[in-house]
């Protein structure tokens, strides 16, 4: 075999109170496709950046085929032929693709004038190579999520890339456009590019890749053939314990019906959806981004109008026009977005946890701060949230505590319907588990849940029935016992099944 | 993170070196502006011992007063994510107006009559802010110019002067004293302590807090942003308006102008103190340290021998720093190539 593009030997890098990486090891060989995984806060980021020459190593040596190598900054590694694609894009949404392909280094003539002939040809040729659909004229702001993202991995090919780091890639791409980049990573392979592949999506990584490195909490915890391994095997790598992953329908009797939809549309987002959800069970929502999932969930929420249809509390028909009727009604929403709508980042753990019940929470004219710590220590030690005590800024705690704060502060209003909009996003899979089984202990509990998740091992985790989603519409609904993986893709695709209201 | 205790109890070497050193950097980002002014009055003391004395102390406070009244406003308003760049003209109109009213109306209307129109000029800003989501920067930039107009207009440009000075006690709000205290102190000081508890303490201020540092999480916890930012322009008229009483009172007469350029120097307090401007956090007592620093340096500089003008240049220098040591204060370092 011949030498590795990239090698990393025993990278140690502290942050003050924190042990980041601790004797990292791995090396990548030419046209290799490596997966990099481990939870959140395991070191990937901070390896990555090492990499890149954002963060020195305090000690350890990465080389580059026979010589040792040293990133003094983000343009030295780039120079050096390490190049990422990023997870967040970076692109110039206002320029075109070409000038984005070579910002910083557009083709001159004299004067400093662009070359934009020259500039066009030079793009088009790395399109074309790429095999997309776009012209290098085309704004980057009008184009696709995917199409952006092959403009980051164009600009990438414009240097002799040695190493490709690839950081969630897929975590905004359709199933087609999945394809399309797969094509595009494995004629990498075949130029002997070296390629770091980070991923939670296990279907991938074992489809794509050759090897599995794997870390946790910064210590190297092993490389393995992608060949030899299986799926359980990863995760205990990751997690240092099992996880389970098995059907969970309710063993319990079901309430009377908590919340029933009928015939409830919102202009383009969704179409006349119709659904109930009794106390004591979650009602899972699964379909693809955009599938007007997240539309409904803000609509009970009184974010959105609805032009048409009922929504029954309790049997009760209500109109819904603010999120602090609905509050007051005792709906719940944990949003998809976390930290966009969920928590104020800046603010300390328990003013985010009680912020929905502030008003309530008075002594004289005060907010009754002694009230407000013993609900924070109530769902602190309810849901396990490990932070220093409630002084500490959300900002500073994990994706995982993030969420069961916010699941918290949802909680402490003893909701009547509790939604919960991908529950999991960015978390890491210890989090993820814990917060499935929470879920599961909530409709025990006699709480009515909805779940909406881009998931599908998670929605057949947690959920009593599934509403399948398809471009607005719910498409087929299953019980839990009836649903297969396969009529659940075909429902969420708009492949057959007719639709059930 | 668990592992920090775990780490703090078998420190390597190497870590504690780094540790202290970072630890230097960022307290240094943090109370940078704190140590600054100490090291500031020091040396002023030494140039001058004057210049912490008893009587010096008292007028520095006094003459920061009407200043003061203002920034307390302003800071309810930064910390709600928004910007108040009409405060200065706004003060000339409260000033205009309530000398005018005091001899058509006598003062005891006068004084609420000006606070109702003051604030109606607060509620407007307040509704294109918060109800109609207007960029502050744009509505208030455009309402310091629209109110100075306003003020021309009431005055016809003339000076603005009570016409019997001796046989009025509307002075007493600039001028008067109780228990040996200045009023414009005593009102600077009370007002603080309200607005205090009011942000700090109550529902209302929490959520002034939230709907600064994230807006829309706000909404998804059931805040009504727009009411908030509605509020919070309605407190900043009415510490407005408090301090154009001071000011006329102080005076018996003034300029169309009187105000003008306070928006700055109050907005340099607010962010001297330590509130962001990008909202979310700052408090009450920061911005009054922030008011009684600025007064203690433009106090110093006249002291100096400095010429009066000197203060506008040492100002904006002021705010600069204090932008810096901001956003330094976040990244954890003075300087950094990536945001």
């Amino acid at each position: 075999m011949s030498d590795p593009v990239l090698r990393l030997e025993n990278i140690v890098k502290t942050f003050p109170g924190v042990r980041a990486l601790d004797g990292v090891s791995f090396s990548v060989m030419p046209g290799e496709v490596h997966a990099l995984m481990g939870e959140n806060g395991a070191g990937k980021s901070t390896l990555m950046k090492v990499l890149g020459g954002i963060h020195q190593p305090d000690s350890g040596h990465i080389y580059m085929g026979n010589h040792k190598a040293v990133m003094a900054g983000p343009l030295e590694a780039k120079a050096k032929g390490i190049v990422f694609i990023h997870q967040e894009l970076s692109l110039a949404e206002e320029l075109s693709v070409a000038e984005n392909i070579y910002l910083g280094e557009l083709p001159r003539k004299s004067f400093g004038r662009v070359d934009w002939p020259r500039l066009a040809a030079n793009a088009n040729a790395i399109l074309k190579k790429l095999n997309v659909g776009f012209d290098a004229k085309a704004r980057v702001g009008d184009l696709s999520i995917a199409n952006q993202q092959m403009v980051e991995i164009a600009r990438a090919l414009t240097v002799d890339a040695k190493a490709v780091i690839f950081d969630e890639p897929t975590a905004s791409l359709t199933d087609a456009e999945k394809v399309v980049l797969f094509d595009v990573i494995a004629d990498l392979q075949r130029e002997g590019v070296g390629i770091i592949y980070i991923s939670h999506r296990m279907e991938e990584i074992f489809k794509i890749t050759d090897r599995i490195t794997v870390l946790r909490d910064g210590q190297y915890q092993g490389t393995v053939e992608t060949a030899n391994t299986n799926e359980e095997a990863v995760t205990q790598m990751m997690i240092g314990r099992k996880l389970d992953l098995s059907r969970n329908a309710a063993h319990h009797e079901l309430g009377d019906v908590a919340l029933e939809v009928r015939g409830l549309s919102c202009g383009k987002l969704f179409h006349d959806v119709s659904f109930e959800v009794r106390r004591g069970e979650v009602l899972g929502f699964y379909g693809l981004v955009g599938a007007g999932r997240t539309e409904i969930a803000e609509t009970l929420f009184g974010l959105r109008d609805p032009s048409a249809g009922q929504i029954l509390l309790d049997g009760r028909e209500v109109r819904i026009t603010s999120p602090v009727e609905a509050i007051n009604m005792g709906i719940s929403l944990v949003p998809e977005d976390r930290k966009g709508q969920g928590l104020v980042l800046g603010m300390n753990c328990r003013d985010n946890m009680t912020l929905p019940q502030v008003d309530d929470l008075k002594a004289g004219p005060f907010v009754a701060e002694g009230a407000e710590i013993a609900i924070f220590d109530q769902y602190r030690d309810r849901l396990d949230i490990r932070t220093p005590g409630w002084r500490q800024q959300v900002g500073n705690l994990s994706g995982g505590n993030q969420q069961k704060i916010v699941i918290g502060k949802w909680l402490s209003m003893h909701p009547n319907v509790l939604i919960v909009d991908e529950p999991t996003r960015g978390i890491d899979v210890g989090s993820k588990s814990e917060i499935h089984k929470l879920l599961r202990e909530l409709a025990a509990q006699g709480y009515a849940v909805i779940v909406i998740s881009s998931e599908m091992p998670e929605v057949l985790h947690v959920s009593d029935r599934i509403a399948a989603m398809y471009s607005g519409r719910i498409m087929r609904s299953f019980t839990a016992e009836e649903v297969t993986e396969d009529s659940l893709i075909q429902a969420i695709s708009g492949l057959g099944g007719e639709q059930v209201a | 993170m668990p592992e920090t205790s775990q780490h703090a109890q078998n420190p390597r070497e190497g870590m504690m070196a780094t540790l202290s050193k970072e630890q230097i950097g960022r307290v240094l980002a943090k109370q940078g502006i704190l140590i600054a002014f100490a090291i500031f009055l020091v040396a002023f003391t030494i140039a001058n011992p004057k210049f912490l004395s008893v009587d010096n102390v008292f007028s520095v406070v006094r003459s920061s007063a009407i200043l003061g009244v203002m920034a307390l406003g302003v800071t309810f308003v930064v910390i709600s994510g928004n910007l108040d760049l009409s405060v200065g003209s706004m003060m000339s109109f409260s000033t205009i107006v309530v000398l005018d009213l005091h001899d058509t109306l006598g003062p005891l209307l006068a004084i609420p009559a000006m606070f109702a129109m003051t604030m109606a000029l607060g509620a407007l800003i307040g509704f294109l802010v918060g109800y109609l989501r207007l960029n502050s920067l744009i509505v208030t930039l455009g309402m310091l110019s629209a109110i100075h107009g306003l003020t021309l207009t009431y005055s016809g440009g003339q000076n603005m002067d009570i016409a019997d000075k001796e046989g009025t006690w509307f002075g007493v709000f600039g001028q008067g004293s109780a228990l040996g205290i200045p009023v414009p102190i005593l009102i600077f000081a009370l007002l603080a302590a309200l607005l205090g508890l009011v942000l700090g303490k109550t529902p209302f201020g929490r959520k002034i807090y939230a709907v600064g540092g994230n807006g829309t999480a706000a909404t998804f916890s059931g805040i009504r942003r727009a009411r908030t930012v509605f509020s919070c322009y309605l407190i900043s008229s009415a510490c407005v308006a408090t301090a154009g009483l001071m000011q006329a009172s102080r005076s018996l007469g003034s300029q169309n102008t009187v105000g003008q350029g306070l928006e700055l120097e109050v907005l340099a307090a607010v962010i001297l103190g330590g509130a962001s401007l990008m909202g979310g956090s700052g408090t009450i007592f920061k911005t009054v340290i922030g008011v009684l620093i600025l007064g203690f340096i433009q106090n110093g500089l006249l002291l100096l021998g400095l010429q009066f003008y000197v203060q506008f240049v040492v100002t904006w220098v002021i705010i600069i720093l204090a932008v810096w040591l901001d956003i330094a204060a976040k990244r954890g370092k003075l300087w950094s190539p990536i945001a």
